[in-house]
């Protein structure tokens, strides 16, 4: 049995979709004004400044710390610089018990939901306070508390996750849906189109938002991809598809409260492909300045996303000159205070090394533990962060 | 003789094969213009062309699935994989498809051209997902040749040696050495034969037996071991599908002893088959139970990545523990 019920032709007709253009989205100008023929959505003041105050925290939060990993008080760090709309905005858009499944670029998201900067600050240094106990490396974040799964490093591996997770979701009938945040190039990967084809075939309550901010670290979109964007892959899997720009806050506010509407209420999976900029380097440990030029980064730094928000929200009165820098001056001092303290505090308990592993530690790895700690034991100079934990025990 | 570090080497490899044979090509993520996020194809898109180096999507399963393809068209793909850990995605190219061509089809097809480079182990503060030594999974896999050298000078000649073996190769790069390890890499053409073991230094009290970046550590162990006395001998595996049995068990004859170590973890790990292997063989000639020396049956950590590896001073007490039972 066939599924399609497609015209029949008599003569080869080839189509490449080229036809299909999907539009883009925007509401709000560089300078702070709406296009003509735009209207603003239902953004209370109260959600607007707690938007903003994301993004400044956001990006404060990256300079900072890129600075501290240039120091050596880091090993590594990556930015959400450039992309603070595409993730606040979206996120904002959500009801704060949604689950988010985010790739490793979406802190916003977090810093919106109120992770507090000692949270960042704990995971960023590893130590003992640190949810995932200094397991992870520096931006793997998560919080049961605020609904942000663990991030996991290999690409893509979140999306087929998350069609999992909203199915579950649907079943519960809790209103709920999964946001899960991939960047243009993890969209190459086989995990997300398991994704999207299941999310459609099971009508599933997911939103997929792609970050399309040009980069896989120095692979171009153009090297990524033949099509028009991520959008068009939608059209495969029959799935309603929205194209934004990823610098407009507004945009992305009312198309993701939309494309929630139509998860939570009609089961409808939705992607949305927010275009923007990775403004930063992929990675601490990357130089873009071997793959693109300052001149290309120039034009992205003046749609800055942050700047056009500012400027609506100065533009209703609802911020000034003085609140942006109290924010600001507040802000930095927040972070550099509570990084020192994060420094400072001890690594996690040796046990860390063997506990969750499994749900209890089985005798294989009691066994290797023991001889660990006989092992530091004998050798307690050469293990200084462990050598003191090591003492108890047998 | 040109000084450089294992990075240079490789990529000297590479210019080499490249140069000699227009069929060998390189491709994976971000090889093309930038070179690699470690700069190991720094040079080669813009000497060879974008035909021949170039970047991929980001899809590992498709990156070895066209390399399958394109070496049972006889081209010599050399395939990147950007960190061992993001292999697994490809994992079913490579364990089902590249190991299994040659048997299937009655040898009708084969896929020997591929080679399969990536990064591989810890000590970098990679935590989780960028400190894996996965080997010993494709060990498991018959019609695979997996190769890891040590220095610059081994990384040219058995890179070198797996692009030219008939059989497809998985060639895993210890990246902390990377940069770390320099030394004199002959400029031309030489290759090192895989599915040979090499003897670094003789001894009469005890082997020990490593890869890649284990043998630094060995190295080091040896020395605190050497004031007390003990005489060592130091076997690098370099190939560990299919492993030189021979220079291994001889070596055992001779010392009575043997200490294996490797990054991965110990259940499982490569190490459990070479002991199964030389009890076999050496059984009344060994003088204590053969130590293995590994990383914990954990995930790999970050902040407790000192802890978890299996360093100098784990396996000088190994080598300790084994001359004194």
């Amino acid at each position: 049995m066939t599924t399609t019920k497609s015209k029949v032709v008599y003569s080869p007709v080839f189509t490449d979709g080229a036809e299909f253009r999907i539009p883009t989205f925007k509401l709000l100008k560089q300078d702070g004004s709406l296009y003509k023929s735009a209207k603003a959505p239902d953004l209370d003041k109260e959600k607007a400044l707690r938007i903003y105050r994301a993004m400044i925290t956001t990006r404060i939060l990256d300079e900072r710390m890129l600075a501290a990993q240039r120091q050596g008080r880091l090993s590594f760090y990556m930015q959400c610089t450039g992309e603070e709309a595409a993730v606040i905005g979206s996120a904002a858009a959500l009801d704060d018990d949604d689950m988010i499944m985010a790739q490793y670029r979406e802190q916003g998201a977090l810093a919106y939901r109120g992770f507090t900067i000692d949270e960042f600050m704990n995971q960023l240094f590893g130590n003992e306070m640190d949810y995932g106990k200094g397991r992870q490396m520096p931006v793997h974040y998560g919080s049961k508390k605020l609904n942000y799964m663990t991030i996991s490093s290999p690409l893509a591996t979140q999306i087929p996750q998350a069609t999992g997770y909203a199915y579950g979701q649907k079943l519960a009938g809790d209103g709920h849906c999964t946001i899960t945040y991939f960047g243009e190039g993890a969209a190459s990967e086989g995990d997300f189109h398991a994704a999207l084809n299941m999310a459609a075939v099971h009508r599933v309550p997911v939103i997929f938002l792609c970050r399309n901010n040009g980069y896989a670290i120095s692979t171009p979109a153009a090297e990524q991809f033949a099509a028009d964007g991520v959008a068009p892959r939608a059209y495969g899997y029959k799935m309603d598809v929205i194209r934004v720009d990823g610098n407009d806050i507004l945009a992305m506010y009312q198309a993701t409260q939309e494309a929630r509407k139509l998860a939570v209420e009609h089961n409808r999976p939705v992607l949305i492909e927010a275009m923007s900029y990775r403004l930063a380097a992929h990675s601490s440990s990357d130089d873009p300045s071997g793959y693109r030029s300052k001149d290309e980064e120039a034009v992205w730094r003046e749609k800055d996303p942050i700047l056009r928000m500012r400027l609506w929200l100065e533009s209703k009165n609802w911020w000034s000159e003085s609140d942006e820098k109290q924010l600001q001056e507040t802000m930095r001092r927040e972070v550099l205070e509570t990084m020192k303290r994060a420094q400072k505090r001890p690594p996690p308990a040796l046990e860390t090394l063997v506990t969750d592993v499994y749900d209890e530690v089985p005798p294989m790895l009691e066994e290797q533990f023991k001889n660990l700690k006989a092992h530091i034991r004998k050798h307690p100079d050469a293990y200084p962060k462990s050598a003191e934990h090591a003492k108890g025990g047998a | 003789m040109t000084e450089m570090n294992m990075l240079q080497a490789i990529n000297s490899a590479l210019d080499t094969a490249m140069a000699e044979n227009e069929r060998v090509l390189c491709f994976g993520e971000d090889v093309g213009v930038f070179g690699g996020v470690f700069r190991a194809t720094s040079n080669l898109q813009q000497k060879y062309g974008k035909a021949r180096c170039f970047n991929t999507p980001l899809v590992e399963q498709g990156i070895i699935g066209f390399a399958n393809g394109l070496a049972a068209q006889g081209s010599v793909p050399v395939a990147e994989i950007q960190f061992a850990d993001y292999i697994f995605p490809a994992f079913d190219q490579i364990v089902n498809e590249s190991a299994k061509f040659r048997y299937r089809s009655g040898n009708l097809f084969n896929v020997g051209g591929l080679t399969i480079r990536a990064p591989y182990g810890g000590g970098i503060a990679g935590g989780l997902y960028h400190s894996q030594s996965p080997e010993a999974y494709f060990a498991h896999t018959p019609g695979l040749k997996i190769v890891v050298p040590r220095n610059p000078h081994q990384a040219k000649g058995l890179l070198l040696g797996a692009i030219h073996d008939p059989n497809p190769t998985l060639f895993f790069e210890p990246k902390r050495l990377y940069r770390a390890s320099v030394g004199d890499v002959p400029d031309e053409d030489y290759r090192l034969p895989l599915g040979e073991a090499e003897v670094i230094k003789e001894g009469t009290d005890i082997t020990l037996l490593g890869w890649g970046a284990q043998m630094e550590v060995i190295q080091q162990a040896v020395e605190l071991a050497e004031k007390e006395g003990i005489s060592c001998e130091v076997i690098d595996l370099r190939t560990i599908l299919p492993w030189d049995v021979e220079t291994v068990a001889n070596s055992v004859l001779k010392t009575g002893r043997l200490v294996v170590t490797h990054e991965a973890p110990l259940t499982g790990g490569f190490a459990g088959e070479i002991a199964a292997t030389i009890q076999d063989r050496c059984f009344l000639y060994l003088e204590s139970p053969i130590a293995r020396v590994t990383g914990m049956d954990t995930p790999f950590p970050l902040v407790l990545e000192k802890e978890h590896l299996p360093n100098h001073l784990k396996v000088y007490e190994a080598i300790r523990a084994s001359v004194e039972f």
